[in-house]
């Protein structure tokens, strides 16, 4: 079965009077994927997110959505899209069902009784009747989301959508943004510029610095490949010396030895300290934090 | 289509903009009124009789006696007849000149509103109708719906049309309503002179003819109208162009300030004339007002407002649907 992509971006360049600010991005995103877009403020994230809700024309590549052509098939590729750009602007002076009934009446394909079930969906049904200024952030971002989710899109494009949430919001919103992959078999691309964001959230990532895409990949494979053993053996000397003879050795905190991470060979080698008569008292495999990926791929460039 | 009008006019009208504009009219015109009230008493007592038959009386024998005289141009013989005739209508029907119904009001109302005061309503009602999408960010939540963007547009405009279309309505029926507590109801029938021609410092009589006043407001409200919507279509053209409401404002206030002035000047300067505040006036032509500059006529500043109608459009529609949206 080859499925068709939620979202495919070919090739995709945006120059700015002279200068190029997306230089040449190509990624996909599956059918219930949750895929992250990470890179620092001014990497040519939100940029990217306009040309891929069409608000922005790419100066060259194609972008599609649910197989649909955002620039010749428009109105089709946004049946399958559901956005939010930056905040969740909606108008303060109606109520949030007056909202969410405003933006139905756009797409006539809307049934009348998805209002209430969205309104459901992001846990707004008690104050949906209030106008829209009287909402906190964390309500108008859900409501921004109840709107995106009103067409049943295939796709969801999120662009910063824990940005000034609290950190209770922000658990709610991660824990929201996994069950609509995993229930409702949604695709989610969600920017961020916090790593550790990504890394509890997506199953893939693109990494993105200076408009173009450095990394791609499922976000625990381009760690696993960053993986450390941190090994806690006595007596620490002969561990050492046992270790460096078949494999690189750094040495960490309190006498903790440090190897790269090699599932089969943390076996082996935990065999031949034993064999050898170290105690092996701990083996801990480390996964790095996204940060130090992050630092590593951009080439280690710190602001 | 429809669903999209609808919700440009629910905005409206939550926005609560259109209710300040008929709220304003409904102030002015009694104020308007009362000032009209004042003049005709004051009127009166100048003319000192307070029977005003005989003043009327004089006033034709007045012009009859003009009529016998040979010198007089044919031309003006007939407009002279029309007046008579006029004045004639006025002593049959007990009508007092000075002292005029509501249907006489609406049009001193009309003819003095085209140039200034309905053009600033149209700009209120439609100056923030792109620009607060634009300001306030919800533009890019129109922008992503599987809607074009030129029916967007579309929308927005035909919303604009008909908020224009109901203030002028609003206008018509408060001053017909309110200022006829004061002068009556009557006059619908009122003979009024049009078809004046004007041949450089001449009014030309010729094409003069009476029609009733009713048939002569419907005229003087038809070019009000399409005054509405010329004003209205520039600053829907600023509206996209522009960020900030308050910029829209700024530059349509004062360009229709700039007219005001500029029609009182600009007899010198003859390409004046294309500019679009000049032709504003256009009820000036039904009643004879010597235009701002030489040889402009009702066809031409028709015609000139309607290129600027249809650059604005113009404008507005390929910007709309090529710009990138930040």
């Amino acid at each position: 079965m080859t499925a068709i992509p939620a979202l495919k971006v070919l090739n995709v360049r945006k120059k700015i009077g002279r200068k190029e600010i997306i230089k040449g991005i190509s990624f996909e995103v599956m059918p219930g994927e949750v895929f992250g877009f990470l890179g620092p403020n001014g990497a040519g994230k939100t940029t990217t997110i306009r040309m891929l809700t069409g608000l922005i024309r790419p100066t060259s590549g194609k972008i599609f959505i649910g197989g649909k052509n955002v620039r010749t098939e428009f109105t089709e590729a946004m049946k399958n899209l559901g956005c939010i750009v930056e905040n969740p602007e909606m108008y303060p002076f109606l109520t949030g069902y007056e909202n969410l009934a405003y933006f139905a009446r756009m797409d006539p394909s809307i049934p009348k009784n998805r209002l209430d079930e969205v309104a459901a969906l992001v846990g707004l049904s008690s104050r949906i009747h209030d106008k829209v200024k009287t909402y906190s952030l964390g309500m108008r971002q859900r409501l921004g989301i109840a709107q995106a989710l009103l067409g049943n899109p295939k796709l969801l494009i999120l662009d910063e959508p824990t940005n000034g949430l609290d950190p209770a919001g922000i658990r709610e919103m991660r824990e929201f943004i996994r069950s609509l992959a995993e229930k409702e078999h949604l695709s989610v691309l969600v920017s961020s510029h916090l790593l550790s964001e990504v890394q509890l959230m997506c199953d893939k990532v693109a990494i993105i610095h200076n408009g173009r895409v450095v990394r791609t990949g499922n976000v625990h494979e381009l760690l696993s490949e960053k993986a450390r053993t941190f090994w806690k053996a006595v007596p620490a000397e002969k561990a050492r010396t046992l270790l460096q003879a078949e494999t690189q050795v750094a040495e960490g905190e309190d006498g903790l030895l440090i190897t790269p991470y090699d599932e089969e060979k943390n076996a082996l080698w935990n065999e031949m300290l034993v064999q050898n008569g170290v105690r092996v008292k701990e083996i801990k495999a480390v996964l790095p934090a996204l940060e130090d990926l992050f630092l590593e791929l951009t080439g280690g460039r710190k602001k | 289509m429809i669903r999209l009008i609808y919700n440009e006019q629910l905005k409206l009208w939550k926005k609560k903009r259109i209710l300040v504009i008929i709220l304003i009219i409904a102030c002015l015109v009694p104020i308007f009124t009362y000032a009209q009230y004042k003049e005709s008493k004051a009127l009166q007592e100048k003319i000192g009789t307070s029977d005003w038959r005989v003043q009327l009386q004089k006033q034709i024998v007045d012009t009859q006696n003009r009529l016998g005289s040979a010198s007089l141009s044919d031309d003006f013989k007939k407009y002279l007849r029309m007046t008579l005739s006029q004045e004639q209508y006025y002593l049959n029907h007990n009508i007092n000149p000075n002292a005029p119904g509501a249907p006489t009001f609406m049009r001193v109302f009309i003819e003095n509103a085209i140039g200034m005061l309905l053009p600033l309503f149209v700009m209120v009602a439609a100056s923030d109708i792109v620009s607060a999408e634009a300001g306030s960010g919800t533009i890019k939540l129109l922008l992503t719906r599987p809607v074009k963007r030129w029916r967007i547009l579309l929308s927005k405009y035909i919303a604009m049309l008909l908020s224009v279309s109901f203030i002028l309505l609003c206008t018509a029926v408060f001053t017909y309503a309110i200022s006829g507590i004061v002068f009556g109801y009557r006059g619908w029938n009122m003979p009024m002179l049009t078809g004046f021609t004007i041949k450089g410092d001449e009014l030309l009589t010729a094409h003069v003819h009476a029609v009733p006043q009713w048939k002569y407001l419907l005229m003087a409200f038809g070019l009000a109208w399409f005054v509405c919507v010329v004003s209205g279509s520039l600053t829907f053209m600023l509206s996209v162009l522009l960020r900030s409401t308050a910029a829209v404002m700024g530059i349509m206030l004062s360009s229709l300030i700039a007219g005001a002035i500029l029609t009182n000047m600009v007899s010198a300067w003859p390409s004046a004339k294309y500019l679009f505040m000049v032709n504003l006036q256009l009820t000036n032509y039904l009643n004879g007002t010597s235009p701002p500059v030489e040889g402009m006529t009702l066809g031409f500043s028709v015609a000139v407002l309607l290129v600027w109608l249809f650059l604005s459009l113009m404008v507005s529609f390929v910007v709309f649907t090529k710009r990138d949206v930040y």
